[in-house]
């Protein structure tokens, strides 16, 4: 066992983990971080999308031990005050979900592929997400809600075009 | 018939694009998952699986992995014995079809690589991964019947048992049925003086890849025994569990919390549901298991696999005389929950939107040693639309005529509905020019037609490739009668309660179990317009056999028109309950109330009172009329009496790249004629969503074995589900035939996009490199496989010296040591 200590969501945990643990099973069974799911085993999925000192990473690629000192967001960290993070807001209103799994994995990275990018093309948008998958929406919603969150789009009354 | 015309304030909600009342939580992470269920005592399983395709289990040692840390039992099939419960086929589709029994876990021989084997349990799931390692199983490997054809031979049997892989043969003729003409006069006569194309097309196996691997956790603990499970159909697993383990079905509670996709995929009662049921009674502890994402891939039932083999006949200006489907189906390793009647589905939807005269369908089941199949997003009818399309498409082009103008002179005119067609079904709605129409128009389809011949032309060496795909579907399964004339074990009905609370809102219980689509908002919109009642004080619960007692749950697009129908029905219900009750309050004749938007009026007067009132009136239940019971709510079953038949015009346009096979989507514009839309955002999810699993079918996704019989294609590094670099943005439009079958006039929008995609893609690719000699490009369309086609005739001539002539000689000049 290792002992290790880190902020998850604005708290701070003190823990012994094995050393195999890997960040992902660490949020959900120790802490109750339910929300970051694991949906492969391979790292390719993007389920598991957490930031790690500001930037994303796949929790199912990391070791419990490597977070020790670091500071942890989940989606459950995201909303403020009640307040959505327009990331969030975006996912709602174009609605870019449907069962919503890859959801927390998804707005994960689309929050980091802007931090990077404040304003994607397209195409740029795209390839930022490439390692995020997505088997319900064809990723079209997904990809107008990052469009949307990066203020490039203005928020759509409907979305027109879609259904006309 | 606009059928809304009876129903108050319908165009309040009905129509609006309200944004989901599901995203709340799954934005947040508050989602309740199977695999989030953590109970006191919780025990987890992991499994042991078969690395061989057929093989004889000569001995299993648990002896090292019971003695490991914390693991609390190992058991094999022989442990589990018969209380393990059988899994079942719930569609015979013929009499004497032959089908293996299928234990969830033998104990003899195992039929395929990662059947169970035995099952570790311990007190941690990491400890159980760990022990399971440890079993000992020794095999016999016996000879395994992979491929579909070779099986279809008996050259090597998958069960030697039943004496032959032929599981059943089905057959629907069109002049035995009386529906049509004889097939074999048709062509014949084609053959003479008409023209006949003759097609094999191979539908390659699937994986529905849900996104949520499976779950499950049962409970043993309580009166009942509860079992959550990662399951499309919570009320169809309840009845099998009672059904095959012996445990009265009033003990059993099954919930599906959350489920993270299905798309076919969880319509199944599956092995590890049946273990860990098994399992938990046993030890009298909460087990939970959760595949990984290579067992999901292995173990998980997979889609399509077939080959076809279609004689298509028509008159030499293109009228179609006559269409024969013979269908070889691969069941994999056992006959599956509906198994064979996947591929049956598909004998009513080959004619599609076509006056065929004479039909022949004829489908052979073929066990094999591979992972069984079964229902995969759109289920039989993307295989009879890719079919058909296709065909459609190569008659075309040996005509010489315009696909579009093929398809529209034989398609069923829209003046020419209610149409009964060849296959026996009666259309009652639909425009095909209208969609066609607005579809040729959004996509620029005559720009493009031009651009194509520029490109040929010019010798482009990136050449254009326009895909039509004009389909129909039947959906909303099913009427119970034509199910019962399948031989299909159960109905297809579904189920709805109305309740009005005391204090103004209103639950509304479905048994139609979603995992994605978006019910709890649009099951709001109809109640609100219904009642009359705000949009956010309805609450749709549903997926819990406690609470939600009867339904058929969720799969074939049936939601809506089924279980939206039922919805109406109970909702209508709960105000004729109210009526008397408000005319008592009102002191007026029932006679003279109107209800209009969740208010009972006294005709003439200003007198009123709301639903809410009524209900909390009903509930105190202090001044009722003499012999009425004190409550609103209602239930409603409602059996369908047609299907619905959604159909549409899909345009898809692609750049190849004929030097290096290379495939760029430039353009896909579809135009669904889905009668009424409750919510045009969910319509549009729907169809983007399925349009990318059909897109997919056309370019990526395979399941591979090896020649062992192992899946190669097991995780998602070689699975290739697309990315959003893969896929391009889509034009989605509407045109409206509202169904004549049910009170919304709607029609199934769950599979639409799936079942048309795929032949739009693959004509494209076919179209773009057709004046190559190309007819067809087998599904995946790799880069590999449109190179291969391009250049099949010369044969695929080495391109080093075309490479070359991109880079210097001093850049490419060999410096290795000894070179010179």
């Amino acid at each position: 066992m290792t002992r290790i200590n880190l902020t998850v969501d604005g708290d701070t945990y003190s823990d012994d983990v094995e050393p195999r643990m890997l960040l992902v099973h660490y949020l959900r069974e120790r802490l109750g971080k339910t929300g970051t799911v694991v949906g492969c085993d391979t790292s390719n999925c993007g389920a598991c999308t957490v930031h790690l000192d500001g930037h994303s990473v796949k929790s199912c690629n990391v070791l419990a031990v490597q977070a020790d000192g670091s500071e942890v967001t989940t989606i459950e960290g995201l909303a403020t005050d009640g307040e959505l993070h327009p990331m969030q807001a975006a996912f709602h209103e174009c609605h870019a979900l449907q069962c919503g799994y890859c959801t927390p994995g998804m707005i994960m990275q689309a929050i980091d592929v802007l931090n990077d990018n404040p304003k994607p093309s397209e195409e740029e948008i795209r390839v930022g997400l490439e390692g995020n998958l997505c088997r319900c929406t064809g990723y079209h919603n997904i990809v107008r809600a990052v469009q949307v969150a990066s203020g490039q789009e203005p928020k759509p009354a409907s979305l027109e075009g879609s259904a006309s | 018939m606009t059928v809304t015309e009876d129903a108050p304030a319908a165009t309040k909600e009905v129509g609006k694009d309200r944004r989901r009342k599901e995203d709340q939580r799954l934005i947040t992470g508050r989602t309740k998952w199977t695999d989030n269920i953590q109970l006191t005592g919780m025990l987890h399983a992991a499994m042991v699986r078969s690395p061989f395709a057929h093989a004889r289990i000569t001995s299993i040692d648990t002896s090292e992995a019971k003695a490991a840390p914390n693991v609390v039992a190992v058991l094999t099939g022989a442990d589990l014995g018969e209380g393990q419960g059988v899994c079942i086929n719930a569609w015979p589709i013929t009499p004497d079809q032959k089908a293996p029994n299928h234990l969830p876990m033998p104990s003899d021989r195992v039929a395929f690589a990662g059947e169970i084997v035995a099952v570790v349990i311990a007190r941690s799931a990491a400890e159980a991964r760990d022990a399971a390692e440890l079993v000992d199983v020794d095999y016999d490997e016996l000879p395994a019947a992979l491929d579909l054809r070779e099986a279809a031979e008996d050259k090597v049997l998958a069960h030697p048992d039943l004496g032959t892989n032929k599981s059943a043969l089905w057959v629907f003729d069109s002049g035995q049925a009386g529906t049509g003409g004889d097939v074999e006069e048709a062509i014949t006569k084609a053959r003479s003086d008409g023209i006949v194309i003759e097609r094999e097309f191979r539908q390659q196996r699937l994986i529905p890849a849900f996104m949520e691997p499976r779950s499950v956790v049962v409970d043993p603990t309580g009166e009942q025994v509860t079992m959550w499970s990662a399951t499309q159909i919570p009320h169809i697993l309840r009845f099998a569990l009672a059904a095959t383990t012996g445990v009265p079905e009033s003990k059993i509670r099954v919930i599906a919390p959350d489920v993270g996709g299905g798309f076919g995929g969880k319509l199944q009662t599956t092995p590890e549901e049946w273990i860990i049921w098994a399992v938990a009674r046993r030890l009298g502890k909460p087990v939970k298991y959760t595949e990984t994402r290579s067992e999901s891939l292995m173990s998980g039932h997979h889609g399509r696999d077939q080959w076809q083999k279609l004689t298509m006949a028509a008159t030499k200006d293109g009228t179609l005389t006559g269409f024969k489907v013979e269908l070889l189906a691969d069941l994999g390793a056992y006959v599956a929950i509906v198994g064979g009647g996947v591929p049956v589905l598909g004998a009513f939807m080959f004619n599609a939107i076509y006056k065929i005269p004479a039909y022949h369908f004829a489908c052979q089941t073929v066990l094999t040693n591979k992972t069984w199949t079964d229902a995969y997003r759109g289920a039989g009818r993307p295989e009879a639309t890719f079919g058909v399309e296709r065909m459609m498409d190569e008659l075309a082009a040996e005509l010489g005529m315009d696909p579009l103008e093929l398809r529209e002179k034989n398609w069923i005119k829209h003046e020419e509905f209610p149409f009964t067609t060849v296959a026996g079904l009666e259309y009652d709605s639909g425009n095909y020019e209208a969609a066609t129409d607005k579809a040729k128009e959004i996509f620029g389809y005559d720009e493009l037609r031009a651009e194509q011949q520029r490109r040929r032309d010019s010798n482009d060496p990136v050449q254009l490739g326009i895909g039509i795909s004009t389909f129909t579907e039947m959906c909303g399964l099913a009427p119970s009668r034509v199910l019962g004339s399948l031989d299909y074990g159960a109905g297809g009905w579904e189920h709805a309660s109305v309740r009005m609370l005391a204090t103004g809102t209103v639950e509304v219980v479905t048994g139609a179990s979603p995992h994605g689509q978006g019910h709890e908002t649009a099951w709001s919109q109809i109640v609100a317009d219904r009642l009359g009642v705000p949009f956010e004080n309805v609450e749709v619960l549903h997926g819990d056999t406690q609470i939600s007692h009867r339904g058929l749950d969720t799969y074939g697009s049936r939601s809506l028109v089924v279980g939206g129908e039922a919805l109406i029905k109970a909702a209508d219900k709960v105000v004729e309950k109210a009526r008397p009750i408000a005319a008592h309050l009102l002191e007026a004749s029932v006679d003279d109330l109107e209800f209009k938007d969740g208010t009972f009026n006294v005709k003439g007067t200003d007198k009123g009172m709301g639903i809410t009132e009524v209900a909390l009136a009903t509930f105190a239940a202090h001044n009722l009329p003499d012999g009425v019971e004190p409550s609103l709510d209602s239930d409603a079953t409602y059996d369908p009496v047609n299907f619905s038949f959604p159909h549409g015009t899909h345009l898809c346009a692609v750049e190849i790249d004929t030097e290096t096979g290379g495939l760029k989507m430039r353009k896909y514009t579809c135009v669904d004629d889905i009668g009424n839309i409750v919510n045009p955002l969910i319509v549009a999810g729907q169809v983007h969503g399925g349009l990318v699993q059909g897109i997919a079918q056309a370019l990526w996704e395979e399941a591979v074995h090896d020649d062992a019989g192992t899946l190669v294609s097991a995780s998602f590094v070689d699975y290739l589900v697309p990315t959003a670099a893969d896929t391009i943005s889509f034009d989605v439009a509407h045109t409206t035939s509202p169904s004549l079958t049910n009170t919304l006039g709607t029609k199934g929008v769950g599979e639409a996009g799936t079942i048309a995609s795929t032949p739009a893609v693959v004509n494209a690719v076919v179209d773009a490199i057709r004046h190559f000699g190309v007819t067809d490009v087998r599904m995946p369309c790799t880069p590999e496989r449109i190179y291969k086609a391009i250049h099949a005739r010369d044969g695929g001539a080495p391109t080093e010296g075309a490479a070359a002539a991109h880079f210097d000689a001093q850049d490419t000049a060999d410096r290795t040591d000894g070179a010179s």
